[in-house]
């Protein structure tokens, strides 16, 4: 048949070919090798998305047993060092070794095929920031050997400093927090040079996928944000071992300083972790909608105005701390302000199933459970920014529901959805259906079950990182019930694994485009070739697939499914 | 044709029955609706100025909550793939958009204000009662500028010091002071009813957070920095302790750093800070004395003064 894409327009140039002439030709490497020397984009999108979901499962380990700890008052399974040392390593890892890396192994992986790319724009940086994130990681579990920390992910000063924390594992979380933000500051380089530069022919910015919009803004952010931690821990470094002062109080310095430079790197991270997942819904959503993305414009800027805004709010986690009332109000303000173009983007997203013929994959379940989880994370995020409200729940188990319902039902849902639906193109296989859907149906169950009640734990009064708690009023049954609900929530996540591990070698040949996607990665084959594209569109439009498969139904009569197979005369040269 | 709009009617009719005996047990469950949706009040006006604020957006966020929860829900089931259905290609509609940022925004404008209207009655301390201790005249020291003082500018000040892992409360004007005559107590802080007090809060050693649910907001106690709050309790409530611990991480027994605050008739607690003064000269005379003792006996010992921790 004769698939007719666009026009042949560009002719070939008539200059000489340069040539290349080798002298020795090193055998490819195999096996393990291969994957330590390899630069290919694909393969390392997949060494991240497998380091950091072992991460997942490790800080889910932590999780559990934390909640094992509070499921009776007053227990004694595990003891006040070791229980801090679980918080500590369980939100670090989360934050630092799974959601924002996996965010990052999702972009590897799926920027380039989106924007019809050969490779990554810096394939060695790629790999760089790869290996060291795992050193990152690795650093950070070391601890466990010697002395792992246990100021919270946060490391608030004076508590942090060598006085009272004396041991080495607060030096192991700064090193962390170097190599892993130098992994992601390459990586975010590295994006943004991709994405700026190697779009497909006609790819302007107006028909960039809303997930690779989400990754170019998750990148800017990650640039403006992570130089400031870098400093921060420096600092806390230097204070630690070489005599400064800087978060001393006692000698002119104060822990007032560390936590505004913590906070304006870690609001930010915030949306770092939460813009990607927002991108996989605005992909999945419409494919399985069967309909346009509603105000393709207004999700993605509403995406640069979040982070804008993200960038202005830091303090919001600070208004019990000594500030003035002026800075409360700024910061308030500000907080509500983000509600907007998050409130814009659920709607938009509502609107686009609204009128769709909404097929019910387990993507596109994930992608709902992320709607609905968020917006009720982004509703007690109001409760939190009005500071008044906040000074009875900060610190509380509130806050500890709150941002689980954000990046838990957020971020994680997303990443989920994200795994559900380019699983047949990393793979060339198909997850099972109905594996995925019992996974979904009780991750969401075990997660309203976990942190629901978890709101009222913090309003009677039960604040966060305590290892133990007395038995009065209703806290008991509250912290039974949330204990109950994570080995729910713990079962839904095994299923996927398991889903994964069978359907790598089991699960149904997938083909090129077993979704009818919108997005050129749909284009080639499942796994795609090293080189991704041999001939490449020009894209006309967000949508390219759905206009190759259009103008090939058009051309053949048929009605649109049968599989692309473009002539290399009618499409412009990759 | 009959049978849908019967189903329907009996799905709202057990949906409304769902909501009333929802509010129903929640009107009449009483103190048991703060703790499982709203916060502790009852101890001190503030908290209770905070409650009403939280309830305020709880029903603002409610409307939104069910809102877009059911336009979600109701948007998958109805337009749930079928044989025959065709989507329909729009692609946005400038006018709803427009709409529905105006619309957000209107809300937070509305919280904004309610807020603002309410922030004074938090911050500001009320004056005491005519039934409350009896207050010499502010004595309106130069203190940091978030502290807030009630009108008349009398109140009853307490010294909150954060220690790992006790609560260390001092009954001084003047905080940044070391008053070794000040009367002092740990971990349980006596206060008069009907009596404004206010706290500066600070710590010696780590971040600490000074709360008591059911007196207001909590205020971290910042080495280096004084924070600052209010408390009043009301009158019917002479002989109630309220409890409450610290709420920043401290350490490792940071769920052990509790506080409790008793409230007692003001004749009472006249009478418990005169004990309390007492105790406390006299331990500084048996210690000054210990000291004078312990000094002539050994010169060659160097001393410090470190009888009395601030």
């Amino acid at each position: 048949m004769a698939a007719t894409v666009d026009p042949p327009t560009a002719t070939p140039t008539q200059q000489p070919v340069p040539q290349v002439v080798t002298r020795s030709v090193r055998p490819e490497p195999k096996g393990f090798t291969s994957w330590v020397t390899t630069t290919d984009h694909k393969r390392i999108g997949i060494m991240y998305m497998v380091t950091t979901f072992a991460f997942f499962l490790m800080g889910g380990a932590e999780a559990l047993l934390m909640r094992l700890q509070l499921g009776s008052p007053d227990n004694t399974l595990i003891t006040p060092g070791t229980y801090n040392a679980l918080f500590t390593m369980h939100g670090t890892t989360m934050v630092f070794l799974f959601v924002v890396p996996m965010m990052a192994g999702f972009g590897n992986y799926f920027v380039p095929l989106m924007i019809g790319a050969r490779d990554m724009a810096f394939p060695k940086l790629n790999a760089l920031s790869y290996w060291l994130l795992l050193a990152g990681g690795i650093v950070f579990y070391g601890s466990l050997f010697f002395g792992a920390p246990e100021a919270g992910w946060t490391s608030y000063t004076p508590l942090s400093s060598v006085a009272y924390s004396p041991n080495g594992g607060i030096d192991a979380w700064i090193f962390l927090v170097h190599l892993t933000g130098l992994s992601s500051l390459i990586g975010a380089v590295n994006f943004y040079a991709t994405i700026a530069n190697m779009r497909a022919p006609g790819m302007g910015w107006g028909r960039l996928p809303l997930f690779v919009w989400t990754i170019l803004v998750y990148s800017i952010l990650l640039i403006l944000a992570l130089p400031v931690i870098a400093a921060a821990v420096t600092l806390l470094l230097t204070d630690r071992h070489f005599g400064t002062h800087f978060y001393d109080p006692t000698q002119g310095g104060s822990p007032m300083l560390w936590q505004h430079l913590f906070w304006f790197f870690g609001h930010p991270e915030v949306y770092i972790m939460v813009l990607p997942g927002f991108g996989i819904v605005s992909e999945v959503l419409p494919v399985f909608a069967r309909k346009p993305i509603f105000g393709y414009k207004a999700i993605a800027a509403s995406t640069v105005v979040i982070a804008f805004l993200g960038l202005l709010v830091w303090a919001h986690h600070m208004f019990t701390t000594p500030s003035p009332a002026v800075v409360l109000v700024f910061f308030m303000l500000g907080s509500f302000l983000i509600a907007v173009p998050t409130g814009v983007k659920i709607f938009n997203w509502i609107a686009t199933l609204w009128r769709g013929t909404v097929e019910f994959t387990t993507a596109l379940l994930f992608c709902v459970g992320f709607i609905g989880t968020f917006l009720m994370g982004g509703i007690t995020g109001i409760f939190l920014a009005v500071f008044p409200v906040n000074w009875q729940l900060h610190d509380t188990y509130f806050v500890v529901a709150h941002f689980h319902y954000v990046l838990m039902g957020g971020a994680v849902f997303g990443i989920f959805a994200g795994i559900y639906y380019w699983f047949p193109k990393i793979t060339g296989r198909m997850l099972s259906e109905p594996l995925g859907k019992a996974s979904f149906v009780l991750m969401l169950i075990g997660f309203h079950v976990t942190f629901l009640i978890q709101h009222s734990m913090g309003l009677s009064g039960m604040p966060r990182r305590i290892y133990r708690y007395p038995d009065v009023g209703d806290l008991a049954l509250y912290n039974l019930i949330s204990t109950i609900g994570s080995f729910i929530l713990a079962l839904g996540i095994l299923l996927t694994v398991i889903n994964v591990l069978r359907s790598v070698k089991r699960g149904t040949v997938a083909g090129p485009d077993p979704w009818k996607g919108n997005t050129l990665e749909w284009f080639t084959q499942s796994p795609p070739p090293v080189n991704n594209f041999d001939i490449l569109p020009r894209v006309r439009s967000v949508e390219p697939m759905k206009d190759i498969r259009r103008q090939v139904a058009r051309q053949s009569g048929g009605d649109g499914d049968e599989p692309v197979a473009p002539t290399e005369e009618s499409l412009v040269r990759g | 044709m009959n049978r849908i709009p019967a189903a329907l009617r009996r799905r709202s009719v057990f949906l409304t029955t769902c909501a009333a005996s929802l509010l129903g047990s929640l009107a009449l469950a009483g103190p048991a609706v703060a703790g499982l949706f709203g916060p502790e009040s009852g101890g001190s006006p503030n908290a209770d100025r905070i409650a009403d604020l939280y309830w305020i957006i709880f029903a603002i966020a409610l409307v939104v909550f069910v809102v877009v929860e059911g336009a979600l829900i109701y948007s998958l089931f109805k337009f749930k793939a079928r044989k025959g259905a065709v989507a329909a290609q729009i692609r946005g509609n400038t006018r709803l958009e427009i709409g529905w940022t105006v619309g957000a925004a209107v809300i937070l404008v509305a919280l904004a204000v309610v807020t603002f209207i309410k922030l004074p009655g938090i911050r500001t301390p009320d004056n005491s009662g005519a039934n409350g201790l009896e207050l010499a005249d502010g004595t309106l020291l130069a203190a940091s500028p978030t502290k807030e003082r009630p009108p008349n500018g009398k109140s009853l000040n307490i010294c909150v010091n954060g220690q790992k892992y006790v609560w260390r409360f001092t009954y001084a004007d003047d905080c940044t002071r070391n008053d070794f005559k000040a009367p002092f107590a740990y971990t349980t802080m006596v206060v008069p009813t009907d009596t404004t007090v206010t706290l500066d809060i600070t710590a010696q050693d780590v971040i600490h957070s000074w709360w008591i649910p059911a007196m207001g907001g909590k205020m971290d106690a910042v080495p280096g920095h004084y924070t600052h709050t209010w408390m009043k309790v009301p009158g019917e409530k002479a002989n109630t302790t309220f409890s409450g611990q610290c709420a920043e991480l401290c350490g490792r027994n940071h769920a052990d750093m509790v506080a409790f605050v008793r409230a007692v008739e003001p004749a009472e607690f006249e009478q418990w800070l005169d004990e309390r003064e007492i105790d406390v000269k006299e331990a500084n005379e048996a210690a000054a004395e210990q000291r004078k003792e312990f000094e002539g006996s050994d010169d060659s010992i160097e001393q410090s003064s470190d009888e009395s921790t601030p």
